[in-house]
């Protein structure tokens, strides 16, 4: 059985070429390029206005709706900055905290149990391995408020605790099953070799498959930072404290307290916000769409 | 293999009964060492709150006195409850007209970018960019705008001489601009159509060509076909999301759900009802339901695949 994974690799490297497709009729080629960035155009127009805009002062943001301007200030970063309870450092840094604190909790507990559904040959594999993947579909809403009164019984309200924790145990089920394809994609002789060799399987899981799904980790570790940054739901209801709000709860402050109107400073801390995304896409975007396109994932 | 894939293929050897009784299972103790994380949150995180959860729905339970069994109570009410039904139909439409848009966009952009053509990996990024910010707080901050009073929309609107309304404040379109949102996320359902693509046998088209198929012949008898099993798993896997999404609602309606309750998606009312009102069996009952909703849909989409989804097993 071919791995998706697998296939994908060898299409990323070698795109595949249908007859008549790269030579079209010109004409026909213009109309699609024309309609593409148009349709680029649009979906990206209103990234480029919010960054534009959050350089604009206040008075003009509304009053010229295009991104073509000089009149440029740094005075929104500056105020929006400052305008909450804490500084906007704050924020960014329990979201670092939370981001990585689940990074780790993801590598760790979804590779082990990754390694045992795609290597190991045990009792009962088939019934586990189908109820780790129907867990994916199972909505959280139904273990919401067991798992708030768990959390709140182990005194872990306005803590990043509730965040954490349970990525040690392995609770997103998609990270398993990408690593999964991943390791099932990887050549068995290298671990016939190994167990010749003499290695047990924890040597195996960690000298030879870890380094082997590289890719599967990085993977993991993106998606997890983009979801955990992102996350609004979970920090809404664990963390009430403003010093311990992640940027998400902080930025719908900012829409709480608009009477101002001060759009500028919403705009630039919303800009902050999303920047650590934008990186991590820059840079990430291989490790990416082959991700999304082995679990079917956001 | 997609995981829905994976699913059907377990249950599709089960019913052949291929499994030896004779197989055995050399690493037991060593698979279930490695997956004592996963179990210990099976168990605790998943499947006792799950029971835990169904109980809470058989109750009056508040957070301060203990829960008082109230049998079928919660039910009734929530039946009963015109609010309940208005979220309900909310999210329906969201998901129903929301989803097929964004999946017809995605895989109608997959089939015009899957050519080894110039600028591909540039417009997969363009595309794919908002479906990777679009849960942000930040991005529904954004949208507020884009939809306000005098927003981009009714800017682009005013070249046309068409003076908009605030669409975000209008209870006829909010839910609209929300849909919108979700299908401006079209990009992680289409790189998984282009990944799709890629994985049909470069000889099949070959072949097809051979026996005198044109490029229209050969996308209904080759590509759909052999497509379907990709659309079916985005389908499935959009409307569960769908059905649960909740911080674009929020954040865009300000947390209110409105104007007048017409974005109070279900799993916002669900969250007003558990925290701020306290109704935690309540909202254990509204969880559990939309766990039926959910199993009832997929189920569904599954006993309808028969009738479209191609599998050459």
């Amino acid at each position: 059985m071919t791995t998706e994974t697998e296939t994908l690799v060898r299409a990323e490297t070698a795109p595949a070429r249908r007859p008549g497709g790269t030579r079209r009729g010109g004409f026909r080629s213009v109309v699609k390029h024309a309609m593409l960035i148009a349709l680029s155009l649009v979906m990206i127009y209103p990234l480029l206005w919010l960054l534009v805009s959050s350089f604009k002062p206040n008075s003009e943001i509304f009053r010229d709706l295009s991104i073509f301007t000089t009149d440029l200030t740094l005075e929104n970063y500056a105020n929006g900055w400052n305008d909450l309870q804490f500084p906007f450092g704050v924020f960014l840094l329990n979201s670092s905290v939370i981001a990585f604190g689940a990074i780790a909790g993801n590598l760790f507990s979804c590779s082990l149990a990754a390694y045992a559904f795609a290597r190991l040959r045990f009792r009962g594999r088939n019934l586990m391995f189908a109820i780790m993947l129907g867990s994916i579909m199972l909505p959280f809403q139904v273990l919401l408020v067991p798992q708030f009164l768990i959390f709140k019984e182990l005194g872990w309200l306005n803590t990043f605790l509730p965040l954490i924790a349970p990525k040690f145990l392995a609770t997103e089920a998609f990270f398993v099953f990408l690593m999964v394809q991943f390791i099932r994609g990887l050549p068995r002789e290298i671990f016939e070799a190994a167990r010749i060799d003499g290695a047990g399987h924890l040597r195996s899981y960690l000298q030879i498959t870890l380094p082997l799904i590289m890719p599967a980790l990085a993977a993991t570790a993106i998606f997890t930072f983009i979801w955990t940054w992102a996350d609004f739901f979970g920090p809404l209801v664990y963390l009430r404290l403003p010093e311990s709000w992640p940027v998400s709860v902080a930025l719908k402050g900012f829409l709480d307290a608009q009477s101002t109107s001060d759009y500028g400073s919403m705009f630039a801390m919303s800009i902050v916000s999303l920047a650590p995304m934008f990186l991590i896409f820059v840079f990430g975007q291989r490790y990416l769409t082959k991700g999304i396109a082995t679990t079917g994932i956001k | 293999m997609s995981s829905l894939g994976e699913l059907r293929s377990i249950a599709v050897n089960k019913r052949k009964g291929g499994r030896r009784t004779e197989e055995k299972y050399p690493d037991n103790k060593a698979a279930y060492l490695f997956l004592l994380p996963w179990f210990i949150g099976l168990l605790g995180l998943t499947i006792g709150p799950m029971i835990a959860s169904l109980y809470l729905s058989f109750t009056d339970y508040n957070l301060l006195r203990p829960p008082e069994w109230s049998g079928l109570d919660n039910f009734t009410a929530m039946f009963g409850d015109a609010r309940f039904w208005n979220s309900f139909r909310v999210t329906a439409v969201y998901v129903l007209v929301g989803v097929p848009i964004q999946l017809a966009l995605a895989l109608g952009l997959a089939m015009l970018l899957d050519k080894g053509m110039r600028g591909l990996s540039l417009y997969r990024s363009v595309f794919y960019l908002p479906s990777l910010l679009g849960g942000s707080v930040a991005i529904a901050i954004l949208w507020r705008q884009v939809f306000g009073k005098e927003g981009l929309v009714n800017g682009a609107l005013s070249w046309f001489g068409v003076d908009g309304p605030g669409w975000i404040g209008h209870p006829d379109y909010a839910l609209g601009t929300l849909i919108v949102l979700n299908v401006w996320t079209f990009g992680s359902p289409m790189v998984i159509f282009l990944a799709g693509l890629r994985q049909i046998p470069e000889m099949f088209y070959e072949a097809a060509a051979i026996d005198g198929a044109g490029r229209f012949r050969q996308f209904l008898s080759i590509t759909l076909p052999l497509l379907t099993p990709i659309v079916f798993f985005n389908l499935v896997l959009q409307i569960i999301f769908a059905f649960q999404a909740f911080t674009q609602a929020y954040v865009v309606s300000g947390g209110t759900g409105g104007p007048g309750d017409s974005t109070m998606f279900y799993t916002l009312l669900l969250y007003k009802e558990a925290f701020t009102e306290l109704n935690m069996g309540y909202a254990s009952a509204m969880a559990w339901f939309l766990v039926i909703v959910i199993a009832a849909f997929t189920a569904f989409n599954f006993w309808l695949s028969k009738y479209w989804v191609f599998y050459d097993d």
